[in-house]
């Protein structure tokens, strides 16, 4: 088969996942995965994103656990202390919460506490996203609260071929990163990626480009943004499209220079908006570009509120495509 | 006598820990008295015997996990007094260059893995510690130690849990010296012994007079033994009580005065120390010889530290991420 038929084959997110878990354990042993489900006797995870894993690998190194989130941190701090590469599943983002000192106080922080003396090379795998009537307590996005820790490293992948790189690159890295897996994107199709792709933790992607304002998003608000591209097209808005895909270190580079072309830049998410990566994106770009600017800096997020449980409330709490379409053509059009 | 109990040199050794211990705590608090060093300091003074009666049954490569009252933990465990000294003072040849302190030294070569400020996480990690000692092969074990007040967090019932059902070499070491913070055990605690607890897990649990040197050896060593042998985790709670309050400066007015006087009466490191006498085990000459010995070397180090230079300003930010290869 040549690349190129290699590379139009379309695989899920999902799929992609459970690729790069089972490449990065076939190409080292001290890779271990544990979490909630994650073997096979209970079906390979809430999702199956670990399917096949403890078939293949052992259950010795494939290990479902009892529901205890603090003990699953704790057990994966202490692991990756003395060489392990633990792969942890939270298995909701909300569910971070209860291991938020293993998390915080301890994972990201013992390299500094112990002047590097020790470090924790471990990978939080936790899912999230509305669009399944999951109500206020299993849907939230909570990367902004990660990011502001000072330690910690998260990724949210949009793409198969990101899902695939960027888990391959958390599982590399010496110190914790948290991969935010958008639950909605699971399903979506994209290129296969090649085995043994990396993403760089921290390089965003320019997804499409274009010339009056760049819109920067990530996960299910990125492919809205995707969306809104007719609209906006139609509206005669040429726009430049960046996948964040890293949010801590976040690309400031990518989308400095956009913005010094574009003058404009609209952020979108999924987290409600106050005190959001936009707001970090925002001030930066604020304080390295002001004079530059066309216009102010906008942003898009949910409204501050927790996730609705009913569905027309739900659908209103996301930034969807044709809100996004509306924003950028105000921003351009004034 | 049982056959886990100490022979006489073995005692010796324990005395040994206890005298460096209980001499670098009455140290620590004549120079944070003096103004030299100022930091938030948990004295252990009374809590000797403990970890002294564990530290002879482990190794180097055994994992310790302690907490923010975890100095006696960790000079038994082996962790030098020099760099010991530089990080409570801030300076850079400190075991993590200062930039821990007292609530978090660190020395992988003594299998100090982590010192945590926040009460009962020392319990999960040490779980992770025994984990990869389980992966591995290994007959290592973990240890994770905490006061009787952390029985009380989740940790402690999330961690004994998870030890329990994948039969982890954890031993759980609650140190109950009779306060949380300011709170008396029985008013902050349901259950009449944290050792019970272990019931409700499925793992032994133990109570012990953990001011008892010999009773204190035997049921450590029992319980690292069944951990190295693969069993899985033991709970041992050893009675004790710290003769200085919570933090340094805490005058300890709610500790009845009979029973601190009671306690201080008891103190474990003269009735331990004139029991070796009485047995024949050291001479007066002898444990006066250790105790001057640890005197001098203490002097070292807390000239050593002082002498030490603090850390440049470039080492603010750095050990925050490592180096991506």
């Amino acid at each position: 088969m040549s690349e190129a038929a290699v590379k139009t084959k379309q695989v899920m997110l999902v799929e992609a996942y459970n690729m790069a878990l089972a490449d990065a354990m076939a190409d080292d042993e001290k890779v271990v995965v544990l979490g909630e489900d994650v073997a096979d006797a209970e079906e390979g995870g809430v999702c199956g994103v670990t399917r096949g894993l403890s078939s293949r690998f052992g259950t010795k190194r494939v290990r479902s656990t009892p529901i205890t989130e603090q003990a699953i941190m704790g057990a994966a701090i202490g692991a990756s202390l003395v060489g392990w590469k633990p792969v942890a599943e939270i298995m909701l983002m909300n569910f971070t919460t209860v291991a938020m000192d293993m998390i915080v106080n301890h994972a990201a922080k013992l390299r500094y506490m112990t002047g590097g003396q020790t470090h924790v090379p471990l990978v939080i795998r936790t899912m999230t996203g509305a669009g399944f009537s999951s109500g206020g307590q299993h849907s939230d996005f909570f990367e902004a609260w990660f990011a502001h820790t000072a330690g910690m490293k998260v990724v949210i992948p949009s793409t198969p071929e990101d899902a695939y790189g960027l888990t391959r690159s958390a599982i590399d890295d010496p110190d914790p990163v948290m991969i935010v897996e958008n639950m909605p994107l699971y399903w979506t199709k994209g290129d296969a990626p090649n085995p043994g792709h990396r993403v760089p933790i921290g390089k965003a992607v320019v997804r499409v480009p274009g010339n009056d304002i760049t819109i920067v998003s990530y996960a299910r608000t990125h492919l809205e943004s995707l969306g809104a591209l007719k609209a906006l097209g139609e509206a005669g808005v040429s726009a430049e499209i960046i996948d964040l895909r890293s949010i801590q270190p976040w690309d400031e580079e990518c989308v400095l220079e956009s913005v010094r072309k574009t003058g404009r830049l609209l952020i979108v998410h999924e987290a409600v908006k106050p005190f959001g990566v936009g707001a970090e994106i925002a001030a930066t770009v604020n304080e390295k570009l002001f004079g530059q600017l066309k216009a102010p800096v906008e942003r898009l997020g949910a409204p501050f509120n927790s996730v609705p449980f009913s569905q027309p409330l739900e659908a209103l709490h996301v930034p969807n495509a044709a809100r996004i379409a509306e924003k950028a053509i105000a921003m351009v059009k004034g | 006598m049982n056959s886990n109990s100490p022979d006489g040199p073995t005692q010796l050794e324990i005395f040994r820990k206890m005298a460096l211990l209980k001499a670098n705590d009455e140290r620590s608090r004549k120079v944070i008295s003096s103004g030299r060093l100022v930091m938030p300091y948990y004295s252990y003074r009374g809590q000797e015997v403990i970890p002294s009666a564990l530290a002879v049954n482990l190794r180097d490569d055994d994992y310790l996990c302690t907490i923010y009252r975890g100095i006696h933990d960790m000079l038994a465990k082996g962790l030098p007094l020099k760099s010991l000294w530089a990080e409570i003072a801030g300076r850079v040849d400190g075991t993590c260059k200062g930039k821990g302190g007292p609530m978090h030294l660190t020395d992988v070569s003594k299998g100090v893995m982590v010192t945590t400020g926040i009460v009962g996480s020392s319990m999960p990690i040490a779980n992770g510690l025994a984990w990869a000692a389980q992966l591995e092969g290994t007959d290592q074990v973990a240890v994770a130690t905490f006061g009787d007040g952390a029985s009380n967090i989740g940790a402690f019932h999330e961690a004994l849990n998870l030890a329990a059902v994948w039969k982890l070499p954890t031993i759980f070491l609650c140190q109950n010296n009779r306060y949380a913070e300011h709170t008396r055990f029985d008013v902050g605690t349901s259950a009449a012994q944290v050792a019970d607890r272990a019931k409700g897990y499925g793992i032994p649990g133990v109570r012990v007079d953990g001011n008892d040197p010999v009773a204190m050896y035997t049921v450590a060593r029992e319980a690292v033994e069944r951990a190295r042998a693969g069993e899985g985790p033991t709970l041992i709670e050893a009675m004790t009580f710290r003769f200085h309050g919570h933090v340094f400066g805490d005058a300890g007015g709610y500790i009845p005065k009979e029973e601190y006087a009671e306690a201080v009466a008891n103190d474990p490191y003269p009735r331990f120390r004139a029991q070796l006498i009485a047995n024949g085990i050291a001479s007066e000459e002898e444990l006066a010889g250790i105790e001057a010995g640890y005197e001098a070397e203490i002097d070292a180090a807390v000239e050593f530290a002082l002498n030490s230079p603090f850390p440049g300003a470039e080492e603010l930010t750095s050990d925050v991420y490592g180096v991506v290869a």
